[in-house]
């Protein structure tokens, strides 16, 4: 450990460097800010900053956030700090640098980035937004219909009225009934004592009126995923249907499809059009009737979106068939971190309604444990009557 | 008070701290802010906090956090049967409303629960918020305010805003995610199961009377277990726990007898099928390769 990196003559000086640790580490995907470099340069005024392990221990108690996080961040300050006396070019910020990929703008991101110095060594997380994105565009080349499908064939105006009743019913039954937390209310289980003292000062001490408080109904959020690879396709008619009914009965709900990648569909659904909502989804769904990749999807949306949109309250409703071309093992990793949300995860499956049907495909069976519903649909009616099982969620 | 001496201190109290432990401990002290700390059961994540405040001579607040644990719980309560009471005394000795109504919303009719005990102490404590995983997103959205400006709002009182800012400990044991707002203002720690030398330090700490021997078979014998596929792994106070058994039994080799080993793997198996999985074949296998 005795290879410290060697910076360059002009470099202006340590709280520059750290603020360019600090923009190495955002490269890699650790979320940090201003305060965050701040407190770094704080933490190692408060060590000996020159003993490399004991730097390492400040910065990452600082800078880190979770295990993963702590895990990765041996390397990142491996190669910011020890690379083996390879002199930094740059230390101030540069305009060149590589900004995140989830940063979209017509502007430059100036002043974004604290000198991206040392991203280029450095190791890739190997999970970043980037990486899993552009691998499953690749493959999709691969395997997609080239046939592009106009969903508008598929769904009918009707079709999409009567989805729009089932998502309501659906939506009701999904009440979260387990707050403990009560509010006030005109009738409740419990009194209010609060509320009641406060009221009984005006009749000198004695409590006439009597307030009471209740647990609440929190509404839960419906995430939806729905599979749209080949094998799902004659399904699809429906799914589609129920997802834009979903859309238009619930409008905290969430919906994704996914193939051989994954994409959120809810802004399109929102459209006030049901039809042009509808052409808008088959835009986005380029690929329609390809191969499935469950798995790889899956995690994309239990690291990406799933941080954003999936919380306690959430109920993540899979709509797939099970058959994968990936290994199981990701999609029984994905659904382990997906409900580290806290979440509850149903999966309706199609072809559970057949006669003698068992999650034999190694892909359901990995999925199958992680599950809190498990339960066949393959009609509006189906899924209509699942509302007394999701009631009881 | 260097990172170095912080390590001594708590090693005197009976905890053995790994150096980035302390390190963040230390930070934490210096810089003010909140420590969280994620981990196995079992890994001494409560126990540092009850050693730090051991260290520093101050008091302990500790808030157990649970699903639906709200502000009645974790922040103040009105004593509402005092109220009444004082009301009622009031009405007799035919006091007006306003009189009363300053009276019974005063700080004396308050009850305090930890969030607003550590913050009203005239010495800094050490505040320790267990298992916030097991607390909802609103409550943990609410400790967020708390954490930052360190005072209460009460209706009926006004503000009050903290006297000296106690030193926060997180515990979680990663049953469901934490918020990145959350986990942005805190400083935060990973702590493992203890390498082979410092569980050897933390139980010759703990049970200074055990014999060296013994003592390292006990410390192999663990480790080695750990190294299975348990759904229970166990931790160091079932380490100590067995320490303490096989003491209590009196059996100063693990290997002479598998019948009391066995018995006493109750101690360190806490699930039907682990204590399926290691079999009195298994657990001679292990006690003869620590031996």
């Amino acid at each position: 450990m005795s290879r410290v990196t060697k910076f360059a003559g002009r470099d202006p000086g340590p709280r520059a460097r750290v603020a360019g640790f600090i923009g190495h580490l955002r490269d890699n995907g650790l979320r940090l800010g201003v305060a965050e470099a701040d407190m770094a340069l704080c933490a190692l005024r408060l060590v000996n900053a020159s003993a490399p392990e004991e730097a390492r221990r400040a910065l990452r108690a600082v800078c880190t956030g979770c295990k993963e996080e702590a895990e990765q961040f041996d390397a990142l300050f491996d190669s910011f700090w020890m690379d083996a006396g390879r002199v930094k070019q740059k230390i101030v910020p540069s305009q060149s640098s590589p900004t995140s990929d989830d940063v979209h703008s017509s502007r430059d991101a100036k002043g974004e980035d604290a000198g991206a110095a040392g991203s280029a060594s450095a190791p890739d997380d190997g999970d970043g937004d980037a990486e899993s994105d552009g691998t499953g565009k690749l493959i999709a080349t691969e395997l997609r219909n080239l046939s592009r499908k106009d969903l508008r064939d598929l769904v009918r105006p009707e079709d999409i009225a009567a989805a729009e009743v089932v998502a309501r019913r659906l939506g009701a039954a999904l009440r979260d009934r387990r707050s403990r937390r009560r509010i006030a209310a005109r009738k409740g289980d419990r009194l209010h004592f609060r509320k009641t003292i406060r009221r009984s000062l005006a009749t000198g001490g004695e409590p006439l009126h009597l307030l009471h408080k209740r647990r609440p109904d929190r509404p839960r959020k419906i995430v939806a995923l729905c599979d749209v690879s080949g094998s799902m396709t004659i399904y699809a008619q429906v799914f589609l249907g129920f997802l834009s009914g979903l859309m238009r009965a619930d409008t905290t709900a969430d919906a994704y499809l996914f193939h051989t990648r994954l994409v959120r569909i809810t802004e399109a659904l929102r459209d006030k059009d049901a039809m042009r909502a509808i052409g808008r989804m088959s835009l986005m769904a380029d690929g329609f009737g390809g191969g499935s990749k469950i798995g790889p999807s899956l995690d994309l949306f239990a690291q990406t979106y799933a941080k954003r949109f999936v919380d306690g309250r959430s109920v993540v409703m899979i709509l797939s068939d099970g058959y994968d071309t990936e290994p199981p093992e990701i999609i029984s990793a994905a659904l382990k971190r997906l409900k580290k949300r806290g979440c509850k995860i149903i999966w309706l499956n199609p072809l559970k309604g057949w006669k003698d049907y068992a999650p034999v495909a190694s892909g359901m069976a990995a999925a199958v444990p992680h599950l809190d519903l498990f339960s066949a649909a393959n009609t509006l009616n189906d899924l209509a009557a699942l509302d007394r099982e999701l009631g009881a969620l | 008070m260097t990172w170095t001496d912080l390590q001594t201190a708590l090693g005197r109290e009976g905890y053995v701290a790994s150096d980035d432990l302390s390190v963040a401990l230390q930070l934490a002290l210096s810089l003010g802010r909140p420590l969280l700390l994620e981990g196995a059961a079992g890994v001494g994540k409560t126990e540092i906090a009850r050693t730090l405040s051991a260290v520093k001579d101050t008091q302990l607040i500790r808030l157990q956090c649970y699903e639906g644990l709200d502000a009645s719980q974790a922040i103040y309560e009105w004593n509402y049967q005092r109220q009444l009471l004082s009301i009622r005394a009031a009405a007799e000795a035919g006091e007006t409303g306003k009189t009363v109504e300053d009276r019974i919303f005063s700080r004396e009719f308050l009850l305090e629960r930890p969030l607003l005990a550590a913050i009203s102490q005239d010495v800094p404590p050490v505040l320790l918020i267990d298992e916030i995983d097991r607390a909802d997103e609103e409550f943990e959205a609410y400790l967020l305010e708390i954490l930052s400006d360190f005072q209460v709002s009460i209706p009926e009182l006004g503000t009050i805003t903290a006297i000296t800012r106690p030193l926060v400990i997180l515990t979680s044991n990663g049953t469901r995610d934490l918020s990145d707002a959350l986990r942005r203002r805190c400083l935060y720690t990973y702590v493992e199961y203890p390498d082979r030398e410092t569980e050897l330090a933390i139980l010759k700490a703990r049970c200074p009377q055990i014999d060296a021997q013994l003592g390292a078979q006990v410390i192999g014998f663990v480790q080695k277990l750990r190294e299975e596929e348990l759904e229970k792994t166990p931790g160091v106070a079932e380490m100590l726990d067995f320490a303490a058994a096989l003491m209590g039994l009196g059996i100063a080799d693990l290997t002479s007898d598998p019948a009391a080993l066995q018995a006493t793997l109750t101690t360190l198996l806490k699930t039907q099928s682990d204590q399926a999985q290691i079999t009195p074949e298994v657990a001679g296998r292990f006690a003869g390769k620590a031996a």
